[in-house]
């Protein structure tokens, strides 16, 4: 299980390599991991649907009680199904889609990337690992958003998609370790056991408000829903894979994994209602606004998240059960609502509706698929969205509180719905405006097999719902809610009040189509809810954030090295004083100074250093400083010897070697040597700084010799580095074994420091102004 | 810098300190020596290379991307962390294998991290030798 997890991170790697050896077609050959996911996947299916759970533990850092726990359950399996089977049509789509970009292998390295984290994160049940895989798809949808990077447009709502759904990260981190705390455990099976215990608990309410905020964020909920619209800066394949059928559901998975945890409660069910269903108005009444057609599918999209989160918060087991069936209701049209805008963009080189008219003559296939994506997206008998809309009003009816507000809330939205896949369907399609003569051609048959399929696959849901999606469907929401119930899925309900509700909505639908023009020219008075709505907040924020940190950079790193060096060992010396007088150490032991068991040449190679250190100072030459500095370097390695630390010494000399051949590389570039003078104050402080700091450092010296260490770990070492090391040089054995951890840092640091150093050489500053 | 003397003597040089560095990699985890030293150590002969022929020149011979050396360098010491995991193990535990190979010793996790740190470290001393000197 830990290999079908890791096997998109594993084949991500090597995306390159085949690029290079497959040419363009590689798209279609990545195609098969997602495919071999989801028939892996698949074996399970028949286990899962009888109710078995399989779960399966991978120790990571268990002393910090983080493992890679996955488990497969019903929740977990209809995700994981829907990620790799959406994966599998998408890849084949961009393998066609994406044949014009440049660096198309980079594409699917990255998309690979966010289907192996999607599957991380659904089948994880170990708090700390989930957080890890949903930090990893807002960080490939950033690279997915911004895949574009020349444009600036795109860059910018990679930032901004990034920046919210990461803070939102943040905060469930923080929620998480709070849960963490409370229940002593970060395993959601044992978390599930004790929920009352959390539910009681004083820090319930900053739990749910963290989760919530990361759940949001991730779904773009109001207020955080500016981002989502944004994001369709991205090609189109990855608009239908993240930002409507996959990632932005990231978060509905969350609510809908907590639910039995965290869920039951007033103040769980209200936030989610109220979030939700504004969310759910304000997509449906934005929508409707807009003319760009991936806009309108962004804002539907949002809406349709509302509803989601809506019934998530009605909490009975008919809103749960509806709002799963919904889900995949809508990941099925609107994964091919996008493609087919995907196929259109592409042929006709526009994405207006305003502009687009008649396209069945030209595009017969992306037509049939584009009806029949609408058809379910208006939730038309007896294709799969009419079920989820039936199941939906059905649940606002018999919802425990506040349904006729719901049901309203609900039925609007439905109409929007109506309405826009009226305009796809009938008015890009069949209705024509003929503005000039064009002849568009109908796209190739790889970008047609994914709309297509999922277009008939809503049909095909919608008439055997029964069969084929009630068995786990079923096992989906008794996982959310927690409790065992049939869960029966029927196109055909008879004449009820649930059908005419539905044929009121086709009928409000139809009418709001033919007055839509109307509506997109009242600007609604919003241009002063656009102007100080969330957006302004989040650029306001982000002003900020820029206004503080070039404040507090011009103060410590003005420019003057001296005063970088003199701000750093000031803090550590505070630090250092601070501790000492903390814990009321002497300052200057004396007692155990012995003169005599200083050594003949351990004075002379201090002599050196202290004549180098004063010709330091002396001198007004940079190679004669950096001379000197090679001797005080040479005698710290010397003195590495003697104290038989020989691998720290080598390391001494053989850096103090490169520092002289690097600096000897570049000297006849460098400026001429100034000085600028300081202000006496300043020189005072300087002289203040850097007495206190040698001082310190002698007592803290002093108080080292003083105090033996008494630990075990010098015990511990030498034992065991032969023992378990399986090494006979403890120093290291040391870095590569038992603290491999440290190195690994310290080599990661090495690495950005690289790339920084790079930056700063290839950077060419203009006078005055950055380049 | 760029006398024949020299010119020569690099030349000559270079191989030797290459396999020197590829020695102090492997003794080190029983003597004085490992990734970083020999890493620091490789790069020397390149790093002089630079200096008598200018960096263009290095680059054509030895025809690296360092950077890629670097991203190389730093996945092989994660993947190493990796290896454990499989076998149920946490993150980094050490694994060997259970056959002796002439001169290398048991070849296990510690090494293969090793390897990574000294590649990474060629490529960084590489990547600011180079561009410092290029400009």
């Amino acid at each position: 299980m830990l290999l079908i997890v890791l096997i998109g991170y594993i084949c991500a790697l090597l995306v390159p390599v085949i690029a290079k050896a497959l040419g363009r077609s590689h798209g279609y050959l990545i195609a098969l991991v997602p495919l071999g996911v989801f028939v892996y996947l698949s074996t399970y299916f028949n286990r899962i649907v009888e109710g078995e759970v399989i779960s399966r533990q991978y120790n990571w850092v268990p002393s910090l009680d983080v493992n890679f726990t996955f488990q497969l359950d019903g929740l977990s399996l209809f995700f994981g199904l829907l990620i790799s089977f959406f994966g599998f049509l998408i890849f084949v789509y961009a393998a066609a889609y994406m044949k014009g970009y440049k660096e198309s292998d980079k594409f699917f390295m990255y998309l690979l990337i966010f289907m192996a984290s999607m599957l991380g994160l659904v089948m994880s049940s170990n708090l700390i690992a989930l957080f890890i895989f949903w930090e990893l798809t807002s960080f490939s949808s950033y690279l997915l958003i911004g895949f574009s990077h020349n444009a600036k447009t795109s860059r910018n709502a990679a930032l901004q998609a990034f920046l919210v759904t990461a803070s939102g990260g943040l905060a469930l981190l923080a929620g998480f370790i709070i849960l963490g705390e409370v229940t002593q455990t970060y395993e959601l099976v044992e978390i599930l056991s004790i929920h009352e215990r959390v539910i009681d608990h004083p820090y319930y309410l900053a739990i749910v408000i963290l989760i919530l905020l990361g759940a949001f964020t991730k779904s773009a909920q109001f207020p955080f829903h500016f981002w989502l619209p944004n994001a369709m800066a991205a090609p189109t394949p990855v608009s239908a894979y993240l930002h409507s059928a996959t990632m932005v559901k990231a978060g509905i998975y969350l609510i809908a994994r907590f639910n039995p945890t965290l869920g039951g409660t007033e103040i769980w069910q209200f936030t989610l209602m109220i979030a939700g269903g504004i969310t759910m108005l304000l997509g449906a009444i934005l929508a409707i606004q807009h003319t760009d057609l991936k806009k309108i599918l962004a804002y539907t999209t949002i809406s349709a998240l509302g509803i989601l989160v809506l019934m998530l918060g009605a909490g009975t087991s008919l809103a749960i059960q509806s709002a799963m069936v919904f889900l995949l209701a809508h990941a099925l049209y609107k994964g091919a609502l996008f493609l087919i805008t995907g196929n259109i963009d592409k042929q006709t080189g526009s994405r207006d509706v305003l502009e687009l008219s008649g396209l069945y003559k030209f595009m017969p296939f992306t037509g049939v698929a584009a009806f029949l994506a609408c058809f379910s997206m208006a939730g038309v008998l007896p294709f799969f969205g009419f079920i989820g809309k039936e199941l939906i009003y059905e649940a606002a009816l018999h919802a425990t509180v506040q349904h006729i507000a719901l049901l309203v809330a609900v039925i609007v939205s439905g109409v929007a719905f109506v309405a826009i896949a009226i305009e796809i369907g009938y008015g890009l399609f069949i209705q024509n405006i003929s503005f000039s003569e064009r002849n568009y051609k109908e796209a190739p048959v790889a970008m047609l097999v994914a709309p297509v399929t999922l277009a008939v696959l809503g049909l095909v849901f919608g008439l055997f719902a029964g069969v084929l999606v009630q068995p786990l469907l079923t096992q989906v929401s008794n996982v959310v809610g927690n409790e065992d119930l049939p869960l029966e899925l029927h196109f055909w309900h008879g004449f009820n009040l649930v059908l005419m509700l539905s044929l009121l909505t086709l009928l409000l639908g139809t009418a709001l189509f033919f007055v839509r023009k109307g509506i997109r020219k009242i600007p609604l008075h919003l241009d002063y809810l656009y102007n100080h709505g969330p957006t302004a907040w989040y650029d306001g924020l982000l002003q900020l954030i820029k206004r503080f940190a070039r404040l507090q950079t011009s103060y410590f790193q003005n420019g003057y090295l001296r005063n970088y060096i003199a701000v750093i060992v000031a803090f550590f010396s505070f630090m250092l004083a601070s501790v000492l007088w903390q814990f009321d150490l002497k300052i200057f032991p004396v007692a155990n100074f012995d003169i005599d068991n200083v050594r003949f040449y351990e004075v002379i190679i201090l002599a050196f250093t202290l004549v180098a250190v004063f010709v330091f100072f002396k001198t007004r030459s940079r190679l004669t400083s950096i001379v000197t500095m090679g001797v005080v370097g040479y005698a710290v390695a010397i003195i590495f010897i003697f104290f038989g630390a020989p691998d720290v010494a080598i390391t001494q000399f053989l850096i103090e070697t490169l520092t002289v051949v690097l600096f000897v590389l570049i000297l006849h570039k460098l400026p001429p040597l100034r000085f600028y003078p300081l202000k006496s104050f300043q020189n005072g402080l300087y002289i203040i700084i850097s007495i206190g700091f040698g001082l310190l450092m002698t007592s803290v010296l002093l108080l080292v010799t003083e105090h033996p260490m008494v630990s075990g770990l010098k015990a511990y070492f030498a034992e065991n580095t032969y023992i378990l090391g399986k090494g006979k040089n403890a120093v290291n054995v040391i870095l590569v074994d038992f603290r491999a951890l440290d190195t690994m840092g310290e080599i990661s640091v090495l690495a950005i420091a690289a790339i920084g150093i790079v930056a700063l050489l290839k950077l060419k500053l203009v006078k005055g102004k950055m380049k | 810098m760029n006398t024949l003397i020299v010119r020569t003597a690099i030349k000559i040089l270079t191989p030797l300190f290459l396999i020197f560095s590829v020695y102090l990699l492997f003794r080190g985890h029983n003597e004085p020596g490992g990734g970083f030293i020999g890493g620091l150590i490789a790069a020397m002969p390149l790093t002089f290379h630079a200096m008598i022929y200018g960096a263009r020149e290095t680059k054509k011979m030895f025809k690296i991307n360092t950077m890629v050396l670097i991203a190389l360098g730093l996945l092989i010491s994660a993947s190493s962390g990796l290896v454990s995991i499989f076998e149920g193990q946490p993150f980094m535990s050490s694994l060997w294998a259970d056959f002796y190979l002439p001169i290398f010793g048991k070849p296990g996790t510690p090494i293969m991290f090793d390897i990574g740190v000294y590649i990474l470290v060629v490529g960084i001393v590489l990547r600011i030798t180079l561009n410092l000197s290029e400009e």
